[in-house]
């Protein structure tokens, strides 16, 4: 029964994985970006939610309707800016800048709030869990995380499928050039792109922030497993990066119920197993140009 | 007044000259092909009339407005499209899904899903299949038609009977007086001549990024059009 608990506790874990590699999945997968800055901003958004929470006293999810636009406007001038410059020049160039910008985030954090481990206090919520059988309780926390996590999916998924933003979203990750023949302004679909990854950022920093202590430099472990989680799951698919998340998420709770202490190595050993054996990831976009 | 102006342009890749002082003129309504051999800079000069490519020197005009430096994607919602060499569909999308990319600048026209399955109905049979699943000759009317969903004043083909059977060629060029009917100029780069000459009121052969000969398919003889393709 312990391991059946496990495997629960790592498929909820895994959808907080999911949130947060949400947007790395969209920035990849719509212009062959790696966002090194990925993780800071989580944390950047984690410590916006615990400032607003504290100082104004407004509830925890309430701060989520100023991160999350906050985070997206930042992402789109951030895109608008830096980003699109940085494509246009070698492939290393976006890796740097991105990678510049975690060390500059994560150093103004120290700054700000020191080293000290922080959290966002939801009060009751925190330690609140349904009992499904007599052995495995879920907490209503991580729960809400994980539908918040799949919804995000499912709604990044149905918005690239059905919309005709979301269509030349796809079609200028498929051919940025012909794009153009279309009018469509790739610079454009580029920062939008951002905006909701780093909005997405936003959200799932908040949810971190509740869920787990953190301190500036807990941007890099984020960055780490939210980017095993896409890798788990197949570049540029982003059902593949819930399904990554959640394999992620169960390696590293069944792992540290095998060995205590160990679980985060167990983690990564996956992580490494598929990276060796199946290196486009399990669940791989079919198509690809 | 022409609709489309190119007067004296030259044109780089990099240290690479494409294109040496060439000058074009297309009125409304008009179909020129452009022929040449490879490397002739035929596709070099679409490209600088959709915006992908800048000429460091000389000017474009449409409608009488000098066009160098207005981006690819600002040329859409002026009227001109562009159905590229090699096609590019997008292999991800379904071939509908690429007819509907291809509307983005919601110009508005005659041009849209219904009239265009009608033209072209091997599109309409095959509207759900993948752009990267899509045959050679499939991907060609998809380009096409994808071009026309943005109702342009000129469509630009480029190269269409490259790497497609005789009979799949044919078949496509057969949308093409129902192109012309609605009043689009029409600009076509072919290596295929007598393709380019069944199509188009007038013929401009190009050779090294150079005009070498021009004039009506009636009142070019074979000779002289051999002797300007090769350069002979």
């Amino acid at each position: 029964m312990q391991w059946a608990n496990a495997v629960v506790q790592g498929v909820i874990l895994g959808g907080l994985y999911a949130l947060l590699a949400a947007g790395l999945s969209l920035m990849f997968g719509v212009m062959r970006l790696v966002n090194l800055a990925h993780g800071a901003l989580a944390i950047v958004a984690a410590y916006m939610g615990m400032v607003l929470v504290n100082e104004t006293g407004i509830p925890p999810f309430a701060t989520l309707l100023i991160v999350v636009p906050v985070m997206a406007l930042a992402g789109w001038i951030l895109q608008r800016t830096l980003l699109n410059t940085a494509l246009n020049r070698q492939a290393l160039a976006p890796i740097l800048v991105t990678f510049g910008l975690a060390v500059i985030l994560q150093n103004l954090m120290l700054e700000l709030f020191t080293a000290d481990n922080q959290s966002i206090d939801v009060g009751s919520l925190a330690g609140a869990s349904i009992q499904i059988t007599p052995n495995i309780a879920v907490g209503v926390f991580p729960l809400l995380t994980f539908v918040v996590g799949v919804a995000v999916i499912a709604g990044l998924q149905l918005y690239l499928a059905k919309t005709t933003t979301g269509r030349a979203m796809r079609a200028t990750s498929d051919d940025r050039e012909a794009a153009q023949l279309m009018g469509i302004d790739h610079r454009n679909i580029y920062a939008l792109a951002t905006a909701i990854a780093v909005g997405l950022v936003g959200l799932a920093g908040v949810f971190l922030g509740v869920r787990t202590q953190f301190n500036p430099t807990f941007g890099d472990v984020t960055l780490i497993f939210a980017f095993e989680a896409v890798i788990i799951g197949g570049l540029g698919s982003l059902w593949g990066t819930l399904w990554g998340g959640i394999i992620l998420g169960v390696a590293q709770v069944v792992g540290a119920q095998a060995f205590p202490s160990s679980g985060v190595l167990l983690g990564h050993i996956v992580f490494l197993l598929v990276l060796a054996f199946r290196p486009t990831g399990l669940f791989p976009k079919v198509v690809n140009g | 007044m022409a609709l489309l102006e190119v007067e004296n342009i030259d044109v780089f890749y990099g240290d690479v000259q494409a294109i040496f002082g060439l000058s074009l003129s297309i009125e409304e309504g008009q179909t020129l092909a452009v022929i040449g051999a490879n490397g002739a800079g035929k596709s070099t000069l679409l490209k600088s009339i959709a915006g992908l490519c800048t000429p460091a020197t000389g000017e474009i005009r449409f409608n009488g407005e000098r066009i160098n430096d207005v981006p690819p994607h600002r040329r859409v919602p002026l009227g001109i499209s562009l159905t590229p060499e090699g096609r590019r569909i997008f292999p991800s999308l379904t071939l509908e899904e690429n007819l509907l990319v291809g509307a983005h600048s919601k110009r508005p026209g005659y041009w849209n899903l219904a009239t265009l399955y009608e033209t072209f109905p091997l599109l309409a049979d095959r509207r759900s299949r993948l752009g990267t699943n899509a045959s050679g000759g499939e991907q060609q009317a998809a380009a096409i038609a994808r071009a026309l969903m943005s109702n342009p004043k000129i469509l630009l083909l480029d190269e269409v009977s490259l790497g497609l059977a005789p009979v799949v060629v044919e078949q496509i060029y057969s949308a093409l007086p129902a192109i012309v009917e609605q009043g689009t100029t029409v600009l076509v780069v072919e290596q295929d001549v007598n393709q380019a000459m069944k199509v188009s009121d007038r013929v401009q052969c190009l050779l090294d990024g150079r005009t070498v000969l021009e004039g009506k398919p009636s009142e070019l003889s074979r000779e002289r059009i051999a002797s300007a393709f090769f350069g002979i």
